[in-house]
């Protein structure tokens, strides 16, 4: 006696199944691809510039580390003092929204922030060097005058108000937006228990704030630091337009001589570039995406294990 | 003996010891009026050359915060002064986002209109030396250029997304996600480099410049904001939906494209159209692989082609002998930009509003 063994149903395959299924995975790996097409023609096109002798630099540079070394330095030089300027207004911003702020208001409120990160980076420059510079110039003498034994406010004073402080201004006002948009959604999803619990114990406003609020959205905080560090590292157009640059590295605010962004520096000068100049240039790039794909995988790692541990969700 | 109890005044417990309700309203505009007249006395005497309305807020709002601080301190205690303080200063932190904002608007406005004639959106800059002259090269580029990026972007970034949400299982879709976060991160210039890098190599020509090569580096930019966005509307697309089209025997594909696809469209349209307004902007990397030129060019795929954020930054940096006729030219492509992206902003809002299914709940 044989027992007929059913044969295991199986779904049957469509061809449109199979195409479409294979093009979205096409698709997805092609990201990766291109990610790693990315790295893999920087590098390749930047192998030249490692081993530049003098003649490829300008101003008596013998090798390419002297030369990206000041330009790396103006770069998370000027992105660190937007991030300084930007994260306390960020958190103010995201605080009134989400807990000061009518509850009707508040969104229409988060959309009149959000218009900052619309307005492209072209204006904010061209708004930098009319506007904004100019308006800062007489305070920045002021503070020459008066503060100029400090050595971060050291003379003497750029004429023009075209230094890495105004840079870093126009910086901060531009990562505003996200860096507010995420302290935002993050303070939202503290647990509306604590925050009553603090209010019934008698807290006022602000201590429920640094009680419940704060704690809980620290790790999201960090984050949109981070990711704000990397919009500020990569900023080109704003710095290359309102900079008065040189190739130096200082520390002093508010001189005519400012360190460069490596950003900045290849849009100035690669329609010019030719020869190895191309490639040094474009190994500039290499490191910044090295510097700024390093900031941004940490600050989506924080981001992740937050997600992972927290209450929320 | 008797005594004669008169009673106390009552005093509400709940209201001692607390300001009145519309005491900061008051005491805002007093520092503001403060302030006012010591500026105005100062434009009345000559000494500053018109009224400083700058100063007037900001020394206005510095003002109230100590004033709100010392006389909360006196009324209401410490703690409750301190709660005023940071009232104030978050309040403050948000007119400090707004100032930027409206100063961009406004010089924008104010700078762009001189030039913003029919003649700015009939003429190229070409044989165009001092005044005159227009950016209809550049408006015809930005548009080719940012086309060309949708067209390569959308579906690579729509297909990514419905691998994710509908078929993504394990560590390819985990890889995929970690590192579209990740591309979000690329600096725009670096974008422009990779695609200059590219070209550079593939056709051999070191000194490549055209306009599909900045439509590949904006591809860069865009893939990953699209990716997100169709990501987060899929999502929210609700299971029941699908579920009842496999019950009626649907292919998974057609469940799909019929189903999911036609319920989030709004969504969707609304992300592409939100990172077609972010990268119309982007300048670095245009500059790099687009190149400028003051005339006319239709044709992606040869020549170098002039974009409008480009146009903005030549214009500006390259002035010529009669500078103001540079300027101008600057502002109205500037005023011109932000309106381009005002609008994509405006129809992408208004799409989300009125073609949203309407799920009963």
């Amino acid at each position: 006696m044989t027992t007929a063994v059913a044969p295991p149903i199986k779904a049957k395959q469509r061809p449109g199944d199979r195409i479409f299924s294979t093009a979205t995975v096409v698709a997805g790996s092609l990201i990766l691809v291109v990610l790693a097409a990315v790295a893999i023609f920087l590098v390749a096109q930047s192998l030249p510039a490692f081993t530049a002798d003098e003649s490829a630099f300008k101003g008596g540079i013998t090798n390419f580390w002297d030369y990206v070394w000041p330009l790396a330095f103006g770069t998370v030089w000027a992105a660190a003092l937007a991030l300084l300027m930007a994260v306390p207004v960020a958190i103010g911003i995201a605080l009134f929204i989400s807990h000061y702020a009518p509850r009707k208001l508040a969104q229409s409120l988060g959309y009149v922030v959000d218009l900052l990160a619309a307005v492209p980076s072209v204006v904010f420059g061209l708004w930098g060097i009319t506007v904004l510079a100019p308006a800062l110039q007489p305070l920045y003498s002021q503070l020459v005058e008066w503060f100029g034994w400090f050595p971060l406010f050291a003379g003497p004073v750029s004429g023009t108000g075209r230094t890495i402080l105004t840079v870093a201004v126009v910086l901060a006002v531009m990562i505003l937006p996200i860096m507010t948009a995420l302290c935002r959604e993050v303070f939202l999803q503290t647990p509306r228990l604590h925050e009553e619990a603090a209010l019934a114990l008698g807290a006022t406003r602000w201590e429920m704030i640094t009680m419940a609020v704060l704690p809980f959205g620290r790790p999201g905080i960090i984050s949109a630091a981070m990711l704000g560090l990397g919009r500020a590292l990569g900023e080109t157009m704003a710095v290359a337009m309102v900079l008065s640059p040189a190739s130096v590295i200082s520390f002093a605010l508010l001189q005519s001589q400012n360190p460069s962004t490596i950003a900045a520096n290849i849009a100035l000068n690669f329609p010019e570039a030719h020869g190895v100049g191309v490639n040094v240039l474009i190994a500039t790039g290499l490191i910044l995406f090295l510097i700024t794909l390093a900031v941004n995988m940490v600050a989506r790692f924080v981001i992740n294990r937050r997600k992972a541990f927290s209450g929320a969700n | 003996m008797s005594t004669t109890l008169t009673a106390a005044p009552i005093t509400n417990s709940l209201t001692a010891g607390m300001l009145p309700r519309r005491a900061s309203l008051w005491l805002l505009l007093t520092s503001f009026a403060v302030t006012g007249a010591f500026f105005g006395v100062l434009f009345a005497a000559g000494i500053t050359n018109d009224f400083n309305i700058v100063g007037t807020v900001f020394f206005g709002v510095l003002l109230f915060c100590l004033l709100i601080w010392s006389v909360s301190r006196a009324v209401e205690g410490s703690r409750k002064a301190k709660d005023r303080l940071v009232t104030a200063l978050v309040a403050l932190a948000f007119t400090i986002a707004l100032l930027p904002l409206i100063s961009v608007t406004f010089t924008t406005i104010v700078n762009g209109l001189p030039r913003f004639d029919m003649e700015f959106f009939t003429h190229s800059m070409r044989n165009v030396v001092g005044p005159g002259g227009g950016a209809l090269h550049a408006i015809t580029g930005t548009l080719l250029i940012t086309g060309a990026a949708a067209l390569i972007s959308v579906p690579i970034g729509l297909l990514t997304a419905i691998y994710l949400v509908e078929y993504g299982r394990g560590s390819l879709a985990r890889g995929i996600t970690f590192f579209v976060d990740v591309m979000t991160g690329i600096p725009s210039i670096v974008a422009g480099l990779f695609a200059f890098a590219l070209f550079a190599l593939i056709t051999n020509d070191p000194g490549i410049r055209f306009g599909i090569g900045g439509a590949v580096a904006l591809s860069v930019l865009m893939i990953p904001v699209v990716v997100r966005s169709s990501e987060e509307m899929l999502k929210l697309v609700p299971n029941e939906l699908r579920e009842a089209a496999f019950a009626l025997g649907v292919p998974k594909w057609l469940t799909v494209l019929k189903v999911v696809l036609p319920t989030s469209i709004a969504g969707i349209i609304t992300g592409i159209m939100l990172s077609i307004a972010r990268v119309i902007g982007e300048t670095a990397p245009l500059l790099i692989i687009a190149g400028f030129t003051s005339s006319m060019n239709y044709d992606l795929f040869s020549e170098r082609m002039m974009t409008l954020p480009v146009f903005v930054y030549t214009q500006y940096m390259n002035q010529g002998s009669d500078m103001q006729a540079y300027i101008d030219r600057a502002w109205a492509g500037a005023l011109t930009l932000i309106l381009i992206v005002a609008l994509l902003n405006i129809i992408a809002r208004l799409i989300a509003k009125f073609f949203t299914p309407k799920i009963a709940r």
